[in-house]
């Protein structure tokens, strides 16, 4: 998508004259490009038409440098816009008296129950003694889940009947805390909507009764539009302090993000990565605003393979594969390579356009075809690497035997490896090519 | 079911068909009219491509129909919306057998246990004896939460321990199906993102084992999608479309102030109808869902 909107900024761009700076007419074409994106990644429409103002204002007269190309520089201008848009991550605010208290609230089935658990996890790992509380009385067996999450984790729970009215739970919970020398509570608040009255309330009086630290909105990362007005709801109602993305593991591209924290104020914190209680984390704007760009995760990519990646081997692959003379011995040292980044299906699903294919591999699967592809060429001679022609019938035998694999196998890859080169052969566009040099970091 | 949306959307007085209504009593046809349209429809998740495809063609049946009361205009959307979202694929749930399986499927949190205790309710009402099998074994007190509404609702609900085989539950469920002559089998499943690779598969697996005891089991494979969502609705609807063979979908949470645009998008890409609609946290909030009556209902109230 990234690569997408920068195409078609491309073309956008390729279709104006080129001039010295980039003028009102070339920006408002491009900035159309750009909001169409954003509204397919779930912008608010009023927070996208605000956005893109700010972005006219600044792209306009910019000067074209000869580094970059107007599509790049003015996705270049969106992406920090966006990043200064999701505001740096705030860590939470635990100052005061003791004992602190947290309180979640957000829409029923957001994931406050699950975030409860996991930042009472982050929060004794980092030294601190958490209590939960648990405070939905209205969704049945809430207080069950806590309680059986609490057990998971070793950390307790403070709960009561469910008839007893929440508030009053919170209340006691507080002395509860300070006998049992606990120093932060975390409040497990029951779903509602933003336009509940007599619920927001009940949200009212907790607060009032506990005068939490931090009122931490839980927002699910597949929200739509709606997502704004859920924000000033639960801000106009109660008041929140910050906010916690929630299932951000999916493919969602999390623009309700933008909607939430424009419309809010407040920074958002934390964001949950998985449905395991360890997967949460520290919140990073400029990984979400790529995302919300359909960048995938290319940052995390770029910073992976940097710390990685030999280049030296990386471009060596690349010319080769590009001149034709690519071999086996190559191809065992960029699967070395590629090993060394970790699993190769969370490897393709920071590639932008590969999700999909990632999502079809089954880790497993692809790990052990890994392992069998290596196995394959170890057990060949430096020389049939370098010719894979020199590989007849009784070769293969012995290299079948050597790797435990069969020469079925060994046909098939170097039928796979032959395809490879001939495509590659094919390539004559610069541009892809320059693709392909991208793909390895070197572009 | 016209009471019901009726009910929910009064609750809000800004809800995205309002909008419309009051777009075309004061304007005329004009461009500006369009663009607001578009900008309505954009805000209520119905998706830039399907928004940008809709308002195109009932401007061009505007032009062709020589159409100049913003009245009429606003019928031709009504029509064009409602197609979008009709189906004449009947119900299977509905069809008389001697047993129907139903397996409500989702992601996270989008309201499956909530929504399999109300099609018990819903369809004890009209006769049936349904049984709950509780096939979410992973979330915690997930199961005492189908058992809680099983209670409430008066179905029983067929359990195993937590982290237990969900297929083993399944297995489990069908046969005391047989030997308590129940009518009808309701499987509650885990959460699952629909880009969790393994997840998804473990759904097939649920399937071919419902498959083996029942003829054609699942009858009914229902999507359980969030009205809150945005665009990711469509990748959900594709993923599960392609793994669960799903036969419709149930919009749940329409008391919010969402209105499930999305389920627009969703119809103009794949061919999925919606079959009902949840509107609350007790057991008698849903409804059975007709495309016709859902766009009426939103229209009328604005006014
Ligand atoms: N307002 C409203 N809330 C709903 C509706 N349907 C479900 N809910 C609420 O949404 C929350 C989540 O519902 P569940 O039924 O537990 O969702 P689920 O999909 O089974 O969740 P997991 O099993 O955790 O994936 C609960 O608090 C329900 O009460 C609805 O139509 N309207
Ligand atoms: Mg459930």
């Amino acid at each position: 998508m990234f690569e997408n909107l920068q195409d078609k900024l491309q073309s956008v761009f390729d279709k104006l004259a080129r001039h010295g700076v980039l003028t009102e007419a070339d920006v408002n074409t491009a900035l159309r490009e750009v909001k169409l994106a954003l509204l397919e990644a779930d912008v608010n429409f009023k927070v996208t038409k605000n956005f893109i103002t700010r972005i006219r204002e600044r792209a306009v007269g910019t000067e074209v440098t000869k580094s970059l190309t107007p599509a790049q520089q003015v996705v270049k201008i969106v992406h920090e816009e966006l990043i200064a848009t999701l505001g740096e991550s705030a860590p939470l605010n635990l100052g005061g008296g003791s004992p602190k208290i947290i309180m979640l609230v957000g829409l029923q089935g957001s994931g406050k129950t699950t975030t409860a658990a996991k930042l009472a996890l982050h929060l004794r790992r980092s030294g601190q003694r958490p209590l939960m509380v648990a405070a939905d009385t209205r969704r049945p067996a809430a207080i069950d889940q806590l309680v059986t999450l609490g057990k998971q984790l070793g950390i307790s729970v403070y709960s009561e009947d469910p008839s007893t009215p929440p508030p009053k739970i919170c209340a006691k919970s507080v002395d509860v805390a300070k006998r049992g020398a606990y120093n932060i509570l975390i409040l497990d608040t029951s779903g509602r909507l933003h336009i509940d009255e007599e619920l927001m309330d009940e949200l009212r009086q907790i607060k009032h009764l506990t005068n939490p630290q931090e009122i931490l909105l839980v927002v699910d990362a597949m929200t739509g539009q709606d997502a704004v007005k859920v924000a000033k709801g639960f801000n106009n109602g109660v008041g929140i302090s910050g906010l916690v993305m929630t299932k951000i593991d999916g493919d969602a591209r999390g623009g309700s993000a933008i909607s939430v924290r424009a419309v809010s104020g407040v920074p958002i914190k934390f964001m949950g990565t998985g449905e395991k209680l360890n997967e949460l984390e520290i919140f990073y704007p400029d990984r979400l605003a790529s995302r919300i760009l359909g960048m995938g995760d290319v940052l995390t990519l770029i910073e992976k393979a940097e710390t990685t990646l030999d280049e030296e081997i990386a471009r060596e692959g690349a010319e080769k594969l590009l001149e034709g003379s690519f071999n086996f011995e190559d191809f065992l040292k960029q699967l070395q390579q590629v090993k060394r980044m970790g699993p190769l299906t969370q490897i393709l699903e920071m590639i932008p356009g590969m999700r999909d294919i990632a999502k079809q591999v089954s880790a497993e699967d692809a790990e052990k075809q890994l392992v069998r592809t290596e196995a394959i060429i170890n057990s060949m001679t430096t020389k049939e690497r370098k010719r894979p022609k020199l590989l007849n019938g009784s070769r293969k035998r012995r290299v079948a035997k050597g790797s435990g694999t069969s020469v079925q196998e060994i046909n098939q890859l170097i039928i796979q490896f032959r395809q490879m080169q001939k495509l590659m052969k094919k390539i004559k566009d610069p541009r892809k090519r320059k693709g392909i040099l991208n793909m390895f970091g070197l572009g | 079911m016209f009471g019901k949306i009726r009910d929910s959307l009064s609750k809000t007085r800004n809800n995205f068909m309002g909008h419309i209504s009051n777009l075309f009593a004061k304007n005329d046809i004009s461009d500006d009219l369009w663009d607001e349209l578009e900008e309505v429809l954009i805000q209520s998740d119905v998706g830039v491509d399907t928004t940008l495809s809709l308002v195109e063609t009932v401007k061009n049946r505007v032009k062709e129909e020589h159409i100049k009361q913003t009245d009429e205009a606003k019928n031709v959307l009504k029509e064009e919306m409602g197609k979008l979202i009709s189906s004449n694929k009947p119900l299977e749930l509905d069809r008389k057998r001697l047993l129907t399986v139903v397996m409500v499927v989702g992601v996270n949190g989008s309201g499956k246990t909530t929504t399999a205790a109300k099609l018990a309710w819903f369809y004890q009402n009209k006769g049936e004896k349904v049984i709950l099998s509780a096939a979410d074994t992973f979330r915690a007190a997930g199961i005492e939460q189908l058992q809680i509404w099983g209670e409430r609702c008066g179905a029983a609900v067929i359990a195993h321990r937590p982290n237990s085989d969900p297929g083993a539950v399944i297995y489990d469920s069908l046969k005391s199906a047989y030997s308590r002559k129940a009518s009808m089998v309701i499987i509650d499943t885990a959460g699952r993102l629909h880009t969790k690779y393994n997840l998804m598969r473990e759904l097939e697996k649920l399937y071919k084992i419902a498959g083996k005891q029942v003829h054609d089991a699942p009858h009914e494979s229902l999507l359980i999608l969030d009205a809150t969502t945005g665009q990711n609705a469509i990748s959900q609807a594709k993923h599960f479309m392609e793994t669960a063979k799903i036969s419709g979908v149930i919009l749940t949470k329409l008391d919010g102030t969402a209105k499930g645009g999305v389920v627009f998008a969703i119809n103009s890409e794949l061919d999925v109808p919606v079959r009902f609609i949840g509107t609350g946290e007790t057991l008698e909030d849903i409804a059975p869902f007709d495309a016709e009556e859902f766009v009426n209902g939103l229209f009328e109230n604005g006014n």
